[in-house]
């Protein structure tokens, strides 16, 4: 084969139901030998943190922000019908009913397929989030131009 | 149809008959057939759509009860 079509997709959101889509459309892809980048950005950021400890910001501001937006792969709710928290919970039942991957197996699954999981360095700055309250699998920070970058390369690019 | 090696997806949901599929591509042969065996019908649009993709060649499917059983030969 030639060299390999790109897929880039941009994480926008924090819940668990668009996470889990996307996570499905980058294995997918890269199962079908594409070069995958996922660009995490603002509430996205959330699917990528750290589950355990807390997360150091400066300011009041921001230490108040990522106290109610604590984030990480399994606080993540769903977009709709969360009714505080039983719908998720219901939700991750039947995902685990049919053998579907959690968000923390599909990370993992994400990271051995070669999948490229990126942080958007300007929501971190607004939202105060230093890059050590991101998980281990994720590769590197970056901005909207080296997503751009990517995305003009890319063969199929989305916004979730 | 006779093949040299099987998966079995049964219960399992779309992606992951596909993931599974391209990592026991990396075992196979080429020229080896694989059968992969699942009950999720997404199977019968995705397993084609994996091979035009990725170039492996679809030998075809069988349905028996709610099995649906795909064969594809490894061929690069």
């Amino acid at each position: 084969m030639a060299e390999k079509e790109k897929l880039s997709i941009v994480v926008f959101s924090g819940d668990l139901d668009r996470a889990l889509a996307a996570f499905i459309l980058a294995t997918s892809g890269a199962s079908m030998g594409m070069e995958v980048s996922m660009f995490f950005t603002f509430w996205g950021l959330n699917v990528i943190k750290k589950n355990e400890g807390g997360i150091k910001s400066k300011g009041i501001m921001r230490k108040m922000l990522n106290f109610i937006n604590r984030g990480g792969s399994r606080r993540l709710t769903m977009s709709k019908f969360n009714m505080l928290g039983l719908g998720t919970w219901m939700m991750k039942g039947l995902m685990k009913d049919t053998n579907t991957p959690t968000i923390d197996e599909f990370i993992a699954m994400s990271h051995e397929m070669g999948v490229k999981l990126i942080a958007c360095t300007t929501s971190c700055g607004v939202m105060g989030i230093p890059e050590d309250a991101f998980r281990d699998e994720v590769t590197s920070t970056a901005g909207a131009t080296y997503f751009l970058r990517e995305a003009r390369e890319s063969k199929v690019s989305l916004f979730i | 149809m006779k093949a040299d090696q099987n998966l079995d997806c049964t219960g399992l949901y779309c992606p992951m008959p596909i993931i599974k599929t391209a990592d026991k591509f990396k075992q196979l042969k080429v020229g080896e057939i694989l059968e992969v065996i699942a009950d999720d019908t997404g199977i019968k649009e995705d397993m084609p759509a994996w091979c035009e993709v990725t170039g492996h060649e679809f030998l075809g499917m069988e349905e028996d009860g709610g099995k649906i059983r795909t064969y594809v030969k490894k061929t690069h």
